[in-house]
């Protein structure tokens, strides 16, 4: 029931001028600043409405006076990183390997664009600085399954290997234990004969050297040195592909694991593919 | 004022009517642009609901909370673009219930890692990622190779699915079995798996069953393929 607004007698406030069964209110206002504070992110919320994307409408939306849109800023910021490494980039696509390599800041530049690509795209499997793990070959080693020369590793790299692309790299070792061509025990003398190979053994077989020489040789040489047509690893090394032990030795000629790369051509532009091949090159294994 | 702030108050069936009212403003403001959703959600080429491998997979990738430490959204910012490719866009994750943005980096953005790595690398990493990765925080998932992927349900998922609005065609419900055997074992013939669902990526498997990490990879190597960015009719979704 309203009644009159009074000054309450023990607080000296104004009541609000409404009574409960005897109860009164005291007006205790918002502090001012507070108030004008609030107006103001009203206010400012209108403005905002109207200047930046807001609304859905029947057919698109609002596009907000400013025509602000993240997806031009970044198309722009993208665009002016990229001119501004042009100056570098475009020299680096254009000109030939030797030609970079002659020019000393060039060839900087591009082992440094490469250095960081790679510890993003290519490290994970190939290992810092391209050591390698069992499976993902080393970079650095200079034992390479299909080339060590710039443009080898530049096809590489652009089309990966067994990776589904249509100029992938390709070959398969065949599947000697699953597909009986060869019986257990000759797997064995065979596998004894790579581990002399690798230099675990000394006790070779002359029966696992016969195998060798008729099923072998055409993909890993005569002498166990590779063929890199095929990318057949050489196996007269200190350094492997997969890990060096006797069983993965024999799992890999029963039961061949074949190595896939992806290929970059479709997330790489062709400057950095080629600075890629140039750090990549100079880690230490480039011919 | 047309009615005393006292009528209302007491009236019980006044004060009734009009707050429903109010709440009503509130909840139309709120509902209205959702109906307008088809012209702001922009349409995309090649964006296909999962195929039944990818989605148990995807159900795997929830189940283990991957989405704690890794997002899946490239933001429109110049260095996220450099690094992980063309940002994400809303029709990328159309299909998903619920979507799997994440918020949280502690490993890199998951957008579009299909096809960044070979699957081989993918078993061996979330079997063990310090094994290829030395520097590695991320925990092992040895244990999903031992686990038997769990198909009983498939097609009351996938119907699941349905029912929220993923437009599976009665062609691939009726299929869904098949689809995911034939996805995780290189040997099958996958030429229907591929009309059903293009880009779908055959997993090596041990070709025995069907674990639960071969779904899980099947789903991390379709992520962020299935729009090509490069086709010029893509060019540039206006949003
Ligand atoms: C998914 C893992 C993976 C990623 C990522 C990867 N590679 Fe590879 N790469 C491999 C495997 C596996 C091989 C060996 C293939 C084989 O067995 O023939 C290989 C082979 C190569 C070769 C040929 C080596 C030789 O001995 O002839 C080069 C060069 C190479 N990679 C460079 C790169 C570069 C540069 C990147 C980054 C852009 C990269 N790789 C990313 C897995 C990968
Ligand atoms: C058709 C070609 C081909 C034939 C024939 C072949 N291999 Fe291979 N082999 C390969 C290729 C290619 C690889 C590399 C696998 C990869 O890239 O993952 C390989 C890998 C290997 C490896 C692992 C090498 C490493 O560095 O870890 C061994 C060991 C091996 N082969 C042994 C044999 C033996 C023994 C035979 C004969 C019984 C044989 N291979 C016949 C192509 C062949
Ligand atoms: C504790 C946090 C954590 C969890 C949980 C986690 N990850 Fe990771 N993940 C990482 C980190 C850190 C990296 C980067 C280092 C590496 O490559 O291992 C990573 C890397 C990755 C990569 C490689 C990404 C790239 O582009 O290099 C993939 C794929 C991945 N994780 C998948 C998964 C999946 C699938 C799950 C769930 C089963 C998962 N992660 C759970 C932390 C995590």
């Amino acid at each position: 029931m309203p009644t009159k607004i009074e000054k309450d007698s023990i607080s000296g406030q104004l009541t609000t001028g409404h009574e409960w069964d005897g109860i009164k209110e005291l007006n205790r206002p918002l502090p001012k600043w507070w108030v004008y504070i609030f107006v103001a992110t009203v206010i400012w919320s209108g403005v905002y409405f109207v200047l930046y994307p807001s609304i859905p409408g029947i057919s698109g939306y609002f596009h907000g006076l400013l025509g602000y849109s993240t997806r031009d800023t970044v198309e722009a910021d993208v665009a002016a990183v990229v001119k501004q490494r042009s100056v570098y980039m475009d020299r680096i696509a254009a000109l030939p390997y030797d030609a970079i390599r002659r020019d000393r800041q060039l060839l900087a530049v591009a082992e440094t664009a490469g250095r960081i690509v790679f510890a993003d795209n290519c490290q994970p499997c190939h290992g810092a600085g391209g050591g390698g793990s069992p499976g993902f070959p080393a970079l650095a080693a200079g034992n390479w399954l299909w080339g060590g020369k710039l443009a080898d590793i530049e096809t590489s790299i652009v089309f990966g290997i067994r990776g589904g692309h249509d100029n992938a790299r390709q070959s398969a070792m065949p599947r000697f234990g699953v597909d009986a061509m060869l019986k257990p025990d000759e797997i064995q003398a065979v596998a004894d004969h790579v581990m002399v190979l690798y230099g675990k053994s000394t006790v070779g077989s002359p029966a696992g050297a016969k195998i060798f020489a008729e099923n072998c040789v055409a993909c890993h040489g005569d002498a166990g040195q590779g063929n890199r047509e095929v990318g057949g690893p050489r196996l007269a090394s200190r350094t492997h592909l997969n890990a060096d032990d006797r069983a993965t030795v024999v799992g890999q000629i029963a039961n061949p694991r074949m190595g896939v790369m992806p290929h970059w051509n479709t997330r790489l532009d062709q400057a950095t593919i080629k600075s890629l091949t140039l750090y990549v090159h100079a880690l230490g294994g480039g011919e | 004022m047309f009615i005393k702030h006292e009528t209302i108050e007491k009236n019980a069936f006044l004060l009734l009517v009009f707050t429903l009212l109010t709440i009503a403003v509130g909840g139309i403001v709120e509902v209205i642009p959702l109906f307008t959703i088809e012209t702001t959600v922009e349409h995309v080429k090649g964006v296909r609901p999962y195929s039944p491998l990818e989605s148990r997979g995807r159900d795997i990738y929830v189940r283990e909370g991957c989405y704690v430490c890794h997002s899946q959204q490239v933001r429109a910012l110049r260095d996220e673009v450099e690094r992980y490719g063309h940002y994400s866009i809303a029709a990328e994750s159309m299909f998903d219930h619920p979507f799997q943005w994440g918020s949280k980096r502690i490993g890199p953005d998951l957008a579009r890692v299909g096809g960044k790595y070979s699957s081989d690398w993918h078993y061996a990493h979330l079997m063990n990622a310090q094994s290829v990765v030395p520097e590695s925080l991320m925990p092992h998932y040895a244990f999903l190779a031992q686990t038997p992927l769990d198909t009983g349900d498939l097609v009351r998922r996938i119907k699941a699915q349905r029912m929220v609005g993923v437009p599976y065609t009665d062609d691939q419900v009726a299929n869904a079995a098949a689809d995911l055997k034939a996805q995780a074992d290189p040997a099958a013939d996958n030429a229907a798996l591929l009309r059903r669902y293009p880009k779908a990526v055959t997993v090596p498997g041990d070709g025995r069953s069907v674990t639960e990490l071969d779904a899980l990879v099947a789903y991390l190597q379709v992520l962020g393929t299935m729009v090509n960015f490069a086709d010029p009719a893509n060019e540039k979704p206006r949003q």
